[in-house]
């Protein structure tokens, strides 16, 4: 797509201005900047902060080091563990099927009413979901679902044979694939629509085959966004908490659910500091994910000029 | 062209499969809500979302707050990125960071240090649930971010700002009615998305105990699961519709600059 606006000029203002709007700001000049950075302070950064620091507090407010220690241990470590199995498992299947997905949409008419339902559809689910996707599956796979009602009418299948699966861990999998597809759709469309048709051609004209489009042109070009969007879907599923608290209401398989119980009151004496803890170590896990994938693109931006 | 054909079935396979995989849930959402007493259909509890003062309550509740955050979101970010482009180059940098950190921060974990700051902010501005627009702006930052940044990158924003300053507009003017009308569908955007964020957040209000739309669908569900079923349907469609008309916003504009 060209861009029909004027073309910018660079962004941050490094060329010199004859109208003297550059150069060294006025005192005042940093006034404008104060409402938003006091705000972003008072509410984004000092609560952060709090957290940081009251993972290295005991509930006296001395320094220590175990609630850090803690998060090794027994049932905090096992839900570490299981958010991050969680994660990259819905992340995987995530990222195939939604490359699949993406591709079947973005070699259709890019201003087609396809492409519009599929991409809106995706930002609902993935930034939406939430709650409402919850509700989604107890309606279709819950005790009294459709799809279990079904099955056991009329094929003689229990789905609930085996145990509560859609309130453990096998089912927030299949949960979150259903934001986890969408976010991929999102993510990842803006890199095969990168993809030139001119490249396809060149491949044809030179005797190549679909296969090698792809094993030689098209793969290569997708594989670091991939990995990103990978990377990206992994830190998505770890932060999620509104679908798996709507689902399950007993017990804390994940990292975000035991914060909750933090808050919610279940805190044993002496251990407070312990939910700041687990904040710290999700912070910890995403931040990972997020600084490989910026070392990544960064890399490739390096080698694609 | 016997990969066009592949392709082409490929394709279809495909779209059928996560098709249905899809829209599955919601025609289970649809069959589940429209449930009446042995094996009948009725619409009791999509009627019942009506009559539930809790649920209307929250709802007003939270269409307030999104009008509130987008708003506070677009006076807080607007003039700031407008001017760091214009005359504050060096805090660029920081403000695209502090912007984007909200990604790095978990709600789950942003809520935990946000509980006692949220003891003063009611003890300062009453406990009503409207004081979660200064947490929900926080949220929407990056997305908002992303699309005002867009928005000033496409226009030649320097010189709009000297030409008008050298008619002898404010910075106030240059900014209402230079910038503003420039970047308004980045805006419009921008706020949409917030609208759908806020609508959508669960994680904040709840464990803050505010009383908004999904915090009282996710507590109607252990009472009665179609009605909180028909507003989750409801709350997907309507979603739906605000994203389904953003993609139009965007190519409305494609148009009008190619008739230009």
């Amino acid at each position: 797509m060209t861009s029909v606006a004027p073309v910018a000029t660079t962004p941050g203002g490094s060329t010199k201005n004859k109208g003297g709007a550059a150069g060294r700001p006025s005192a005042a000049a940093w006034l404008v900047a104060v409402p938003f950075l006091a705000f972003v302070g008072i509410f984004l950064v000092y609560p952060t902060v709090l957290v940081l620091a009251g993972s290295f507090q005991d509930s006296n407010g001395a320094f220590t080091l175990d609630n850090l220690s803690t998060l090794f241990k027994g049932v905090y470590f096992d839900a570490f563990v299981r958010s991050i199995e969680l994660s990259a498992l819905t992340a995987v299947i995530g990222a195939i099927f939604g490359a699949l997905l993406t591709w079947a949409v973005a070699v259709g008419n890019p201003d087609g009413m396809l492409r519009r339902v599929v991409v809106a559809a995706s930002g609902v689910l993935a930034q939406f979901g939430g709650v409402p996707l919850a509700f989604a599956f107890l309606a279709t796979v819950g005790f009294e679902g459709l799809v279990t009602k079904y099955l056991r009418d009329n094929v003689g299948i229990d789905l609930f044979a085996g145990s509560a699966w859609l309130f453990e861990l096998p089912g927030l999998t299949l949960v979150y694939t259903f934001f986890q597809i969408p976010l991929m759709v999102i993510v990842f469309l803006p890199a095969l629509d990168g993809l030139r048709p001119q490249w396809r051609e060149a491949n044809a004209s030179l005797g190549g085959t679909s296969w090698t489009y792809w094993r030689h042109v098209g793969g290569p070009i997708l594989t670091p966004p991939f990995l990103g969007a990978l990377l990206l879907l992994f830190a998505n599923a770890f932060s999620a908490y509104a679908t798996a608290a709507a689902l399950v209401s007993q017990g804390s398989p994940i990292v975000p659910l035991q914060i909750r119980g933090f808050l919610t009151g279940e805190v044993v004496l002496g251990q407070e500091n312990l939910g700041k803890a687990l904040g710290l170590g999700m912070v910890i896990v995403v931040s990972i994910a997020m600084g490989v994938n910026v070392l990544l693109q960064r890399r490739v931006a390096k080698w694609v000029r | 062209m016997g990969s066009v054909v592949k392709q082409r079935v490929l394709r279809t396979i495909i779209l059928l499969v996560l098709g249905v995989y899809f829209i599955l849930p919601l025609i289970a959402m649809a069959e589940f809500s429209t449930r009446g007493r042995n094996n009948t259909r009725s619409l009791e509890s999509w009627t019942s979302i009506v009559d539930d003062e809790g649920l209307m309550e929250a709802l007003v509740n939270s269409l307030l707050l999104s009008v509130t955050s987008a708003v506070l979101m677009l006076v807080l970010l607007v003039p700031t990125m407008a001017w760091i482009r214009l005359r504050l180059p060096q805090l660029q940098r920081l403000v695209e960071f502090l912007c984007l950190l909200p990604l790095a921060i978990p709600a789950i974990v942003l809520v935990v240090g946000m509980a006692p700051l949220y003891a003063w902010v009611n003890y300062f501005f009453g406990d009503s649930p409207l004081t979660l627009t200064f947490a929900y702006t926080i949220l929407v930052l990056p997305f908002a971010y992303r699309a005002i940044d867009a928005g000033l990158a496409a226009i030649d924003l320097k010189t709009l700002a000297e030409a008008a300053r050298s008619l002898g507009a404010s910075w106030f003017t240059v900014l209402w009615k230079v910038v503003v009308p420039n970047i308004r569908v980045a805006l419009i955007g921008a706020s949409l998305l917030s609208v759908a964020l806020v609508l959508g957040e669960f994680t904040i209000a709840s464990l803050l105990n505010f009383d908004t739309l999904q915090v009282q669908v996710n507590l109607l569900g252990k009472r009665n699961a179609g009605v909180s079923i028909a507003v989750s349907l409801l709350s997907l469609l309507f979603a739906f519709v605000l994203l389904f008309a953003l993609s139009y916003v965007g190519q409305r504009r494609r148009q009008t600059v190619v008739e230009e």
